[in-house]
């Protein structure tokens, strides 16, 4: 029942903010909503523990650890991005007016986020993605000015190129489970089961074009060239639940099907995953280093941690698994933080690029001091929750003997943190500009700040039990041995 | 059913296959905008006929059904959206300047068609249902031309045309190999298609509003520019 409420609020949410007499109230709406939607993900993810999976819809909705925990992190990150919207647009939006549609659409597109993992058919799983990919264009073109415009034209074209891809690969998925003798409701429970009798050649072309066409979605190298562009044209609330969430769930997509594929013996494509992995982090950490802009350095941050989760999973062994859904976890808590904070920064000094912000510390304590929090975070340094994950990573690709890989990812790592923090150095101390303008940040901002940080501060030194066995449950769907 | 009708009904569907690769040629070698989408319109009655035509052979409702969803989505729903929403003078427009010019296009098309029938040949090793045969190659080669015309267009309504190709390669293999596709499911994915339509058409026109132009080439303000070591 808590699956079914915290999936169609959201629906319901987008519904009444577009009835015209309540339009005036659609940022509080949305909120509430959102709000609630979470604490049912919270109830979900507490079934989940008790029985293993929840069932709301046998066939439809079915959650098991691995939803759960993407379910959970969806709902988070929207809440706080819907809290922060509401100080953000009003002083930012060239199109105060049309803010209504604005909140409808963010519903809408948080309504497709919690769907997709919620859904029990890979081929609705489909259906849910491009709906995500639908809104978040509609969301990131919002304020209609060129840049924004050429950024969601180039967003369209490239993902919505993914999509017929990844349908033929779901086509052949399913013709590979109906020729060995599956029902007609194709169900992930039921691919697993199935996984050691399916023709391992159509199941590996099925994952080829699913992870090619998702994987335009996820934004991974090459495929990624559409993510610093929208990730830093759209509105800043946007980019929280773009970078943080929305290039999570298609990866959550292409990790349960790899699990099915790692499931069959002859299959063998782990290697492949950690390659790409590698690809990813190398080409972003490499672009980290030049970036100009600070809310494309955040997204090329997204592109690398993409990265270092797949070839996590691509280690196929039960701590790699692991690795991977903490990081998965601790990858979205972070980025949407590091968002937030790149959008009071460009509400207090008004603009993106990294050179002309200067001293931030001094000016605005407040802001300095998240920057500071959310870059060390995001970077992976200790005592925060990245740290941890990066750090079983490595260690779980030495125990499954991917030696090299680790090395060069190690090395991609420091690289990366090398930049992120050689960038906000400049960013947070020196001498602030006269002419640098400062405004005051509202107070909804702030707030959607300090919560979010709660989780990146608390998860670095102490993981509640509860969360724990979640993520264990999550790692076992992921597979591995 | 005889032998004779079912042999008939797989040499039409053969014939459909050859149409649908042949429509696909011709949005690669249209410069018109307007052509670009009739052509469409006729891959898209085609992929219906071959719908139609497996429905049939396989007694598959479904099948009947998607066949009619595919005409009143894309032969009708589509080309009226864009009508709506596009302002007119979008469909007189004419691309002079392509990335590459048009004999080497066909060429290029060509031997993608050939690299998926080259592709698909190791899954075909596992069926030997005939149809399968000719719409998997078929269906993977609309997919990889549509993306071709992708990127060598420069103008947006004709690399929106491009996705929606693709989307009918995907169905025309799918109808063969995934032909009792839940029906909800199939219906999920034909609204799907509309909304892309409808997203990209009001994308296209609010583009053309502010920047002028619907040349998708003009549009190239962000980028990554190399940054001097300080």
């Amino acid at each position: 029942m808590g699956l079914i409420v915290a999936v169609f609020l959201p629906l319901l949410a987008a519904l009444l903010c577009w009835i015209k007499p309540l339009r005036r109230i659609a940022w509080g709406t949305t909120v509430i909503c959102l709000s609630i939607s979470f604490a049912m993900a919270v109830m979900t993810a507490a079934q989940v523990l008790r029985s293993g999976r929840a069932v709301a819809i046998p066939g439809w909705f079915e959650a098991d650890g691995l939803s759960a925990l993407v379910i959970l992190l969806v709902s988070f990150v929207c809440t706080l991005a819907a809290i922060f919207a509401g100080g953000y647009m009003l002083q930012e939006s060239h199109q105060k007016e049309r803010l209504w549609w604005f909140y409808c659409n963010y519903n809408l597109l948080a309504f497709a986020l919690i769907v997709v993992p919620a859904f029990a058919s890979p081929n609705l799983v489909w259906v849910g993605v491009e709906l995500i990919t639908l809104f978040a264009i509609l969301l990131v073109g919002f304020e209609s000015t060129p840049r924004a415009l050429e950024a969601a034209w180039k967003y369209a074209i490239l993902t919505l190129m993914g999509a017929p891809i990844s349908l033929l690969g779901f086509f052949v998925l399913y013709w590979a489970y109906r020729g060995s003798g599956g029902g007609t409701v194709e169900t992930w429970q039921g691919l697993y089961a199935m996984s050691s009798t399916m023709p391992p050649n159509l199941l590996k072309f099925s994952f080829l074009l699913v992870f090619v066409g998702f994987g335009t979605k996820v934004g991974l190298a090459p495929m990624h060239i559409w993510l610093p562009d929208a990730h830093s044209q759209a509105p800043t609330p946007i980019c929280a639940v773009l970078s943080g969430i929305k290039t999570t769930v298609p990866l959550y997509a292409i990790l349960r099907l790899l699990s099915v594929i790692l499931a069959s013996p002859e299959a063998r494509i782990g290697n492949w995953m950690v390659v790409f992995g590698l690809f990813s982090v190398g080409i972003a950490a490499f672009l980290l280093l030049q970036v100009r802009d600070y809310k494309r350095m955040f997204a090329f941050s997204t592109v690398e941690h993409m990265g270092i989760i797949l070839v996590a999973a691509g280690f196929a062994t039960h701590a790699g698994a692991y690795g991977a859904v903490s990081q998965m976890l601790n990858h979205s808590i972070t980025k949407s933080l590091c968002f937030y904070t790149a959008g009071m920064v460009l509400l207090s000094v008004g603009t993106r690029q990294i050179s002309e912000v200067r001293g931030l510390f001094r000016v605005s304590p407040f802001t300095g001091g998240a920057l500071l929090l959310c870059s060390l975070a995001i970077a992976g340094a200790p005592p925060f929750p990245i740290f941890l994950s990066e750090f079983s990573i490595l260690s779980a690709g030495l125990r499954s003997g991917h030696n090299v890989a680790v090395a060069i990812l190690a090395v991609l790592i420091v690289v990366a943190f090398v930049a992120i923090l050689r960038q906000v150095n400049g960013m947070l101390f020196g001498e602030p500009e006269s002419t640098m303008p400062v405004k005051r940040v509202p107070l909804s901002c702030r707030t959607a700040v300090l919560l979010a940080a709660i989780p990146v501060v608390v998860l670095g030194v102490y993981i509640p039990g509860p969360l724990h066995s979640l993520l264990e449950l999550a790692a076992q769907q992921l597979g591995g041995h | 059913m005889t032998g004779a009708q079912i042999q008939l009904i797989e040499g039409l569907n053969a014939l459909t296959a050859g149409l649908i690769l042949l429509t696909a040629f011709g949005m690669v070698a249209t410069r018109q905008v307007q052509g670009v989408m009739r052509f469409f319109v006729l891959q898209s009655l085609f992929l219906a006929a071959s719908a139609f035509l497996i429905g049939f052979g396989r007694s598959s409702i479904h099948l009947l059904a998607l066949g009619a969803i595919t005409i009143a989505a894309k032969a009708i729903g589509i080309p009226w959206v864009l009508k709506r929403t596009l302002p007119g003078d979008l469909y007189e427009r004419r691309e002079i300047n392509q990335v590459i010019n048009i004999p080497s296009s066909l060429l290029l098309a060509l031997l993608l068609a050939i690299a998926a029938e080259f592709l698909v040949s190791p899954l075909l090793a596992t069926t030997q249902d005939p149809v399968v045969h000719v719409n998997l190659p078929i269906g993977l080669a609309g997919i990889l031309i549509g993306a071709y015309s992708l990127i060598a267009r420069r103008e947006a309504l004709p690399q929106m045309v491009g996705i929606l190709a693709m989307e009918n390669g995907a169905f025309f293999a799918g109808i063969a190999i995934a032909s009792d596709l839940p029906l909800i499911a199939e219906l999920a994915i034909a609204i799907d298609v509309i909304l892309i339509a409808v997203v990209i058409g009001v994308l296209t026109r609010n583009i053309s509003q502010t920047i002028g132009t619907t040349e998708a080439a003009s549009m190239s303000e962000l980028r990554e520019e190399p940054q001097p070591w300080d």
